[in-house]
């Protein structure tokens, strides 16, 4: 019954209101922290200025004076050092988003294949994941480099993969297609049946609903989508003409071109990624418990529509979260092109600190950029698990 | 044989087990099973744990497969044929020990999801037939709610519902209040007893003794793989006649 | 320990039990030719099999060549472990001073021994924690050397498998105590602490260890008064404790949240402040319950170890590229990469199996 602030603390004691010692501890605590990065930040500032490096993101208006192997814009080393960091952010998106779309297919395949009922396949695939996951990404990213560019041939002896695929040592080249008015009809039809799938999809939903009668909207959606620009190409007189990459003197000329670098991250990101997708596509489809599958064939369901409307979006609710962290760690991976020597993100800024001496800008300017991408991929993770979550008591 | 249900009348057999082998590895699960259900029939199994009871009812509808022997549902015998099979499953039901419902469903949408999907009624049919059958297991108000959200003995009552919308000659329960806490036995007991007053033919293993003597016209006793005993409740219960049914009807009985 | 470890060996659902039979035909009938997909599975697996199992023995076991005074002399159809026999202990020990290599190898026995008896239930407590410092004090005195008539050997020349484990083993066991702090941290009903340590975890958790090394590589000289410095062991050591904690933090924030709140009212009952509840009750059962996910926490840090040769220093990756660089044995790679990764693959392979089954240990008491 006494109130505990109107009672004196004892002399030498904490004071006894807990909201009281709350709030001094508080104060310690940020004081000590305050306290700790004034002297960190004084020292760095007197360091800096006794090796004369500037400090400031001024540095960015400056001429960068190094060129880049390979780059989605215009670049030429006359640029800016904030043009080549864009070049280098774009380089990273690109390998990542390419890495996230393979590796998410390659891991779903091998994640079944370990659930098949076939030995030899289930085996096969353990190995592959027990091979993967235990040796460390950099090594693996090492190989690849060192089979393309050390292993691989010359151009004028290059591995044929496929007509026109080849793989030497400067490279995967391939033929494109060259472009051809024929092209904008082909895409407005892909549109086209775009629009058609969804509209088969929602009258076939609805009739369902009215009668009962069930319509293979998927099939029809997907006949439509890739059957309406294949009839344009055959109506156009099928105009394929293909860029073929030719060897003219010591290397090819024509045709797509990929470089050594960027195959070798782009391998071994989506091989090693693939390997831990795998293991949460397994453990998604193991975590919806055995029963669920019973119940849905007791009740008469064929095995297509046990896993489309009981087994997968259960699953999916498991595999969605881990998964979105492996896209994470994709994407903080492709960092190591700086040992491979592909031109992304870390790798120009790298160079950028090398010439400027301003490494804590760029350090600083590298953390923001990934910790953005984290934080824009939690969101939206966190969106859709509250949209899906499991309504419980 | 065919592969659609044959329209059987009332005391005919409805399902028949002609010398049913299975093994699990090398462990005879089930030994030489005969057992015939008539329809309208209702049949407690009960035996101690391992006896192979639930495999058993499991087999009747394909959940297990058994290795010898025949067995025939509805006049369709069961086979590795897809065709078969899916045709005995329109017409068993099956109710399990753990609930099994669909928890990303709402209550409704568990007892439609098969009717559309299977018998492919349109979906207003389908939710009429469904609150009717909520009504009849006495929890309408659930219908918008999730799994998650009711006790364990709604849900049960929810799963026999579900089963009952496919509208099957048979119902199979695999120990159904084994899961439940005490006090909400007796109202799934109650549901199912119901069910047996309409005529429903079931086959039910379960330890529920009082349930049993209420409800069934046969019992049958498994131990081991083997049917030991069958009869009547009356005579079951008061004069077993084998050593093992008067062993485990002892420990059973007992509290 | 940037990747999350799904792996729980959980049964495999998907199969029923099979009826066991005699004979091997009926098994391959059942696994593997059971359906028509599946046949032409089996036949495509087989046939990718046979194109690619004979070649890599070929060039692996039956044209290697086992013996060869230069690399010239070693180029032939098939692997050159001529190559492991000249260079391995170099790729191992790296520039350690060739007549004191018993010394790392010493150290690499002692850290094997050490992670071993980590793994013996009964020394868990007290003594496992003397037996680690003993065993780093004894890992320092073999490496540095300067006493007992062995000669001083500086940290530069630490490389190889001895600066592998030291950097994976030292970087989790200080990293341990500051997750700790960070994890209750986190928990705090200050919001000061809090948002400090929420702080500090995501930043770390959301940039890769790349920066993280870069940052202690070139900011840690910065930071420190002028005329101190700081040498690159200890610049990346100090790097990945940093990113250690964490990660750690949040596996020790996820056994914090599984205690329930039982716990905590039956210690305030009993009188306990705020430390000595967590010191008493809280801290043993959360850091138990967690014990998988920490060691694969400290397999993902001893993979991540190889990314210091990005910082110039030479751990076992690093030691191979540097062994690959010799004139005199060029173009040796595919064998080099083989053998350290099979050093690698062994001891993670081993601590990931060890994890998997000290879970589906707590699973099982956890079951009753």
């Amino acid at each position: 019954m006494t109130d505990t602030a109107a009672v004196a603390p004892r002399p030498g004691r904490p004071p006894r209101n807990p909201r009281i010692r709350e709030v001094i501890y508080q104060i310690l605590f940020i004081s000590i922290v305050v306290t700790l990065a004034g002297f960190l930040i004084h020292n760095t500032l007197t360091n800096l200025r006794r090796q004369n490096i500037a400090s400031g993101f001024g540095f960015l208006d400056r001429e960068a004076a190094f060129g880049i192997g390979e780059s989605l814009v215009a670049y030429s080393p006359a640029d800016t050092y904030a043009r080549a960091f864009l070049v280098g952010l774009l380089n990273t998106l690109y390998v990542s988003a390419l890495g996230v779309v393979l590796a998410t297919i390659l891991g779903t395949v091998i994640g079944i294949a370990r659930l098949s009922s076939n030995w030899l396949i289930r085996k096969l695939a353990q190995i592959y994941v027990e091979a993967v996951r235990n040796i460390p990404i950099l090594l693996q990213l090492f190989f690849w480099w060192a089979m393309l560019r050390v292993s691989a041939p010359a151009p004028r002896q290059a591995w044929e993969l496929l007509p026109g695929v080849l793989v030497s040592n400067r490279g995967f080249v391939f033929p494109v297609p060259t472009a051809d008015p024929v092209h904008h009809w082909m895409l407005l039809a892909v549109v086209l049946g775009i629009a058609g799938a969804v509209g088969v999809g929602r009258w076939s939903r609805r009739r369902q609903t009215r009668t009962g009668a069930q319509f293979p909207s998927a099939w029809v959606g997907a006949g439509l989508v890739i059957g309406l620009p294949l009839l344009v190409f055959l109506a156009a007189g099928m105009p394929l003409k293909l860029d073929w990459p030719e060897l003219k003197g010591f290397n090819f000329v024509g045709g797509g071109a990929v470089s050594p670098e960027f195959a070798a991250l782009l391998i071994g990101l989506t091989v090693y990624t693939g390997a831990f997708i795998a293991e949460i596509v397994r453990a998604g489809i193991l975590a919806v418990g055995w029963g669920q599958s019973e119940a849905a064939s007791a009740l008469g369901l064929k095995p297509g529509q046990r896993m489309r409307l009981i087994v997968l979006p259960q699953a999916l609710r498991v595999i969605v979260p881990p998964m979105t962290s492996e896209y994470l760690n994709l994407t903080k991976n492709s960092s190591l092109a700086v040992a491979i020597g592909y031109p992304d993100l870390v790798s120009i800024a790298n160079t950028t600190m090398n010439q400027t001496g301003q490494a804590i800008e760029g350090i600083a300017m590298i953390m923001a950029v990934y910790l953005t991408i984290s934080l824009i991929i939690s969101l939206f993770m966190n969106l859709y698990n509250r949209a899906i979550a499991l309504v419980e008591r | 044989m065919t592969d659609t249900a044959v329209a059987t009348r009332v005391g005919e057999p409805i399902i028949e087990l002609r010398h049913v082998d299975k093994w699990f590895g090398d462990f005879h699960v089930l030994r030489d099973l005969n057992l015939e259900v008539k329809k309208g029939e209702r049949v407690v199994v009960c035996g101690p744990s391992g006896s192979g009871k639930s495999t058993m009812i499991r087999c009747i509808n394909r959940l297990e497969e058994h290795q010898r022997g025949q067995i025939i549902v509805a006049g369709i015998e069961l086979t590795a044929d897809v065709k078969n099979i899916e045709a005995i499953r329109r017409e068993v039901g099956m109710v399990f020990q753990q609930f099994n419902l669909f928890p990303h469903l709402t209550v409704l949408q568990n007892l439609t999801l098969a009717p559309i999907w299977v018998r492919k009624l349109p979906r207003k049919e389908a939710e009429e037939t469904a609150r009717l059958y909520l009504e009849r297991v006495r929890i309408p108000e659930q219908a918008d709610k999730y799994p998650g959200q009711l006790s364990g003995g709604q849900q049960q009552r929810v799963a026999i519902a579900r089963s009952l919308c496919m509208k099957p000659e048979i119902m199979l329960f695999d120990e159904p209040t084994s899961a439940l806490d005490p006090e909400m036995i007796k109202e799934v007991l109650d549901v199912m007893i119901e069910l047996a007053r309409d005529g429903m033919t079931m086959v039910c293993v379960t330890h529920e003794m009082g349930f049993a003597r209420t409800v069934a016209d046969t019992m049958v006793f498994m131990d081991r793989g083997e049917i030991v005993e069958r009869g009547p409740p009356a005579e079951f219960f008061a004069h077993p006649e084998s050593d093992r049914t008067k062993l485990f009807l002892s420990q059973i009985l007992s509290h | 320990m940037a990747d999350i470890d799904v792996t729980q060996e959980l049964p495999l659902l998907v199969e029923r039990p099979r009826p066991v039979t005699a004979s091997p035909l009926a098994w391959l009938r059942v696994n593997l030719f059971n359906s028509i997909p599946n046949t032409i599975l089996t036949l495509a697996a087989l046939y990718l099999l046979a194109v690619t199992i004979p070649p890599v023995i070929r060039w692996a076991l039956v044209d290697a060549i086992w013996h060869a005074d230069s690399g010239r002399a070693c180029h032939g159809a098939g692997a050159c472990w001529a190559f492991i026999a000249e260079k391995g202990r170099f790729i191992l020990f790296g520039r350690y001073p060739y007549q004191e290599h018993w010394r790392p190898l010493f150290v690499v026995v002692i850290f094997i021994a050490m992670i071993l008896a980590s793994c013996d239930r009964r020394l868990w407590g007290r003594r496992l924690a003397l037996l680690w410092f003993a065993g780093l004090v004894a890992v320092g005195v073999l490496m540095w050397g300067g006493v007992l008539g062995m000669t001083y050997v500086e940290n530069e020349r630490w490389n190889g498998l001895p600066l592998t484990l030291i950097l994976a083993t030292v970087g989790t066991l200080f990293a341990f105590p500051l997750a700790i702090l960070l994890a209750l941290g986190r928990r705090s009903r200050l919001p000061a602490v809090r948002g400090i340590c929420v702080g500090y975890i995501e930043l770390i958790r959301g940039v890769p260890l790349i920066t993280v090394l870069f940052m202690a590589s070139v900011m840690l000289p910065l930071f420190l008064p002028t005329g101190i410095t700081i040498d690159k062991l200890l610049r990346a050591q100090v790097a990945i404790i940093l990113f250690a904690a964490a990660y750690l933090a949040e596996i020790v924030r996820g056994g914090l949240q599984a205690i329930p709140r039982g716990q905590y009212e039956a210690a305030d009952s009993l009188g306990f402040g705020y430390w000595r509840r967590t010191r008493l009750i809280v801290l043993p059962q959360a850091l138990a319950m967690v014990i998988p996910p920490l060691v694969n926490s400290f397999i993902g840090g001893f993979k991540n170890t190889s990314l210091v040769i990005i910082i110039g220093l030479f751990d076992l990756l690093g030691a191979a590229n540097a062994a690959l660089t010799d004139a005199n044995w060029q173009g040796f790679y595919l064998e080099a990469y083989a053998f350290i990764a099979a050093i690698y693959w062994t001891f993670c392979f081993f601590m990931s199996r060890y994890s998997q089954m000290l879970e589906r240990e707590f699973n099982k008491s956890r079951q009753r």
